[in-house]
């Protein structure tokens, strides 16, 4: 099942290597940016948001048509972003807010209901087929060579605005206003709003961030991936997994996990391809029987 | 003997029931309403298995049917492979069915073993990660399950008892006998003092703990059991079709259980039943109008949970409920005034 010779030609060559790493790490950053929206959700609003995965599918189809449209990459990813984040403040306010606190069933119902409704009509707008939009013009640039392997400048834009808004969405939580507003109200809703602040307000605009970070690594996925209506599910099923080894709540957990996963699949694919997901389960498995919390999650799961 | 007569007006009524649906299945010559029973038997025991989870336990399961689809994939491969039919000869079918009953009993043991401690949403997202990797799992052992084409070629029913199962009357009353039996096994679960202490554990699980019940033992025979009948319906569906699917194994299936049975009523026994039967024709009236059925199951989904909020036989129960109330004061007036 594991084919180790060629696993030891790769990890020998440091082309090979290099190769798989930094496929690796552009897996793992769009985990990353989908799985923080999921733990960012959770954290505050304690719902799972089972839909995350359309709107990773909303943001790289906006981002899509953007681009087919006006030819310019930067705004079909920051379209990709508000849309995916605009289409999350809507589902929130019309569909998952009257279910909160309401037992489970109901919100993985609606959000089954959501993810059948979107997939629907994305196969009527854009169709069934699978779409490609290939390396945006902007990023049409010879592969910058690193210690014999090649890494194509537009991995090196995903990497560095996956990390960026990483560490944005980190302060965004611990440092501004919004932020101290947003835990404040986590903890005691009604206190919040006694002080005259609009909680539902703060709610919707935290769960349409989370939706922009799965639209914005939609529109950087758009490139590298093939569209297809039911994308998001993949994914989404994946970034539970970043959730449960990374640890609920915890964006840095996030961020070592979606590494360790992104790197498990691209190695994994030239010494396993058939035990990838295998292996990832493995893990997952391995960190819930040893370590339930996750690997820097604090919430009990028990 | 205990157990029959504890249980004899529900025996009672299974016997009934396998009566009328053994008559309607021969007494009509049309293959309509056979084929569309036995599809309602085998969705039928894959909601009902999953409501001992989430209506009598409180545990939401969101990958159930990977049991399913285990239970029919262990039974399609069996029979097609001629090294087991050769070997068991008249004994094939029903050692395929003790093998994908005990096969999946044993997955669900190891799944549930590393779920079922989990808070109730890791449990959930958890139940669907597994169930999403025996998807991919199908999908890519393609010499084995023949990937996304499903098992092909038909599955191969030697005779035995008498039983031709390639006949449809024969295979009909056996899915009819084999559902039956599942809900009444499910029935006298539910209604033993092992059911009740699953709603125990729903309602309170550390009140049921410090009863000196073993919380996490007690999940894991429901969660092992559920499974273990789940996969009797996909055993029905898998000789209905005569092959196993991929999709069966899909999140959209476990999805589709889930509604079924708020649909049909979360508490009530046979709710997921009428569940299954109304998601059914929904579904064909549906795809007689337009071919984006998603959309519409969607929006129907959005309507029952949001708007009504229950299911119509919670309606019917609840409207049973008042009827009654309403009768007792009255004779209650009555009495005082005679």
């Amino acid at each position: 099942m594991i084919d180790f010779d060629a696993l030891a030609a790769c990890l020998s060559t440091s082309a090979c290597l290099v190769n798989q790493a930094t496929s690796g790490l552009i897996i793992g950053m769009l985990l990353f940016l989908v799985a923080s929206g999921v733990t960012l959700i959770f954290g505050v609003l304690h719902v799972i948001n089972f839909a995350h995965g359309s709107f990773y599918m909303i943001g790289a189809y906006f981002a899509y048509t953007t681009y087919v449209l006006t030819g310019n990459y930067f705004l079909a990813a920051l379209v990709g972003a508000v849309g995916a984040g605009i289409c999350g403040i809507l589902f929130e306010r019309l569909i998952i807010s009257r279910v909160y606190g309401q037992n489970l069933l109901m919100q993985l119902l609606v959000c089954y209901a959501f993810i059948l409704i979107v997939d629907d009509l994305v196969k009527i707008i854009w169709g069934a087929e699978y779409l490609a939009m290939g390396i945006p013009a902007e990023f049409r640039l010879p592969p910058l060579r690193f210690a014999g392997g090649f890494v194509p400048p537009f991995y090196l834009f995903l990497v560095g605005i996956a990390v960026f808004i990483g560490v944005g969405s980190v302060l965004l939580v611990t440092k501004t206003r919004f932020g101290k507003i947003v835990r404040a109200a986590a903890l005691n809703a009604p206190m919040v709003s006694a002080l005259g602040i609009r909680v539902n307000v703060y709610f919707a605009l935290l769960f349409g961030f989370g939706c922009a970070l799965a639209g914005v690594a939609g529109a950087l996925a758009a490139p590298v991936r093939s569209l297809t209506p039911g994308m998001g599910l993949g994914i989404l099923v994946e970034s539970f997994i970043v959730t449960v080894i990374g640890g609920m709540g915890s964006i840095p957990g996030a961020f070592l996990a979606a590494i360790i996963l992104g790197l498990t699949r691209s190695i994994g694919s030239v010494g396993f391809p058939l035990f990838v997901d295998g292996a990832m389960f493995m893990i997952m498995a391995l960190v819930l029987i040893f370590r339930p919390t996750g690997l820097l999650g604090q919430g009990a799961v028990r | 003997m205990n157990l029959i007569v504890q249980f004899r007006r529900d025996l009672l009524i299974a016997a009934a029931a396998l009566v009328v649906l053994v008559a309607i299945g021969l007494g009509i010559e049309h293959a309509w309403p056979r084929d569309f029973l036995t599809a309602i038997f085998a969705a039928g025991l894959l909601a009902m298995s999953l409501n001992m989870l989430i209506g009598y336990t409180g545990l939401v399961s969101f990958g159930h049917a990977a049991f399913f689809a285990l239970g029919g994939y262990i039974f399609g491969l069996l029979l097609q492979s001629q090294a087991f039919t050769g070997a068991m000869g008249a004994a094939s079918v029903p050692l395929a069915l003790v093998a994908a009953v005990v096969g999946t009993g044993l997955y669900a043991v190891v799944i549930g073993a590393i779920c079922v401690r989990l808070t109730e949403i890791y449990f959930a997202f958890l139940t669907l990660a597994f169930q999403m990797f025996l998807y991919s799992v199908i999908l890519s052992w393609v010499d084995l399950t023949g990937g996304d084409q499903g098992l092909m070629g038909g599955i191969p029913r030697p005779e035995f008892l008498g039983i031709d199962l390639g006949d449809q009357y024969h295979r009909y009353v056996f899915c009819a006998v084999l559902f039956v039996v599942c809900v009444m096994i499910m029935r006298i679960m539910t209604e033993s003092p092992f059911g009740y202490t699953l709603r125990m554990i729903r309602d309170n699980a550390t009140r049921a703990a410090f009863l000196g019940v073993n919380v996490t033992r007690v999940k894991l025979i429901c969660f092992v059991v559920s499974s273990s009948i789940a996969a009797v319906g996909g055993v029905i569906l898998a000789l209905f079709t005569s092959g196993a699917y991929p999709e069966w194994a899909f999140w959209a299936q476990s999805g589709e259980a889930i509604f079924m049975i708020m649909l049909g009523g979360l508490n009530v026994f046979l709710g997921p039943i009428l569940g299954a039967v109304a998601l059914r024709i929904l579904n064909d009236v549906v795809q007689m109008y337009t071919s984006h059925t998603e959309i519409v199951i969607g929006l129907v989904i959005m309507f029952v949970v949001l708007g009504l909020r229950r299911g119509i036989l919670d309606f019917v129960k609840d409207w049973w409920v008042e009827k009654q109330q309403a009768r007792l004061a009255a004779e209650n007036r009555n009495g005082r005034e005679g």
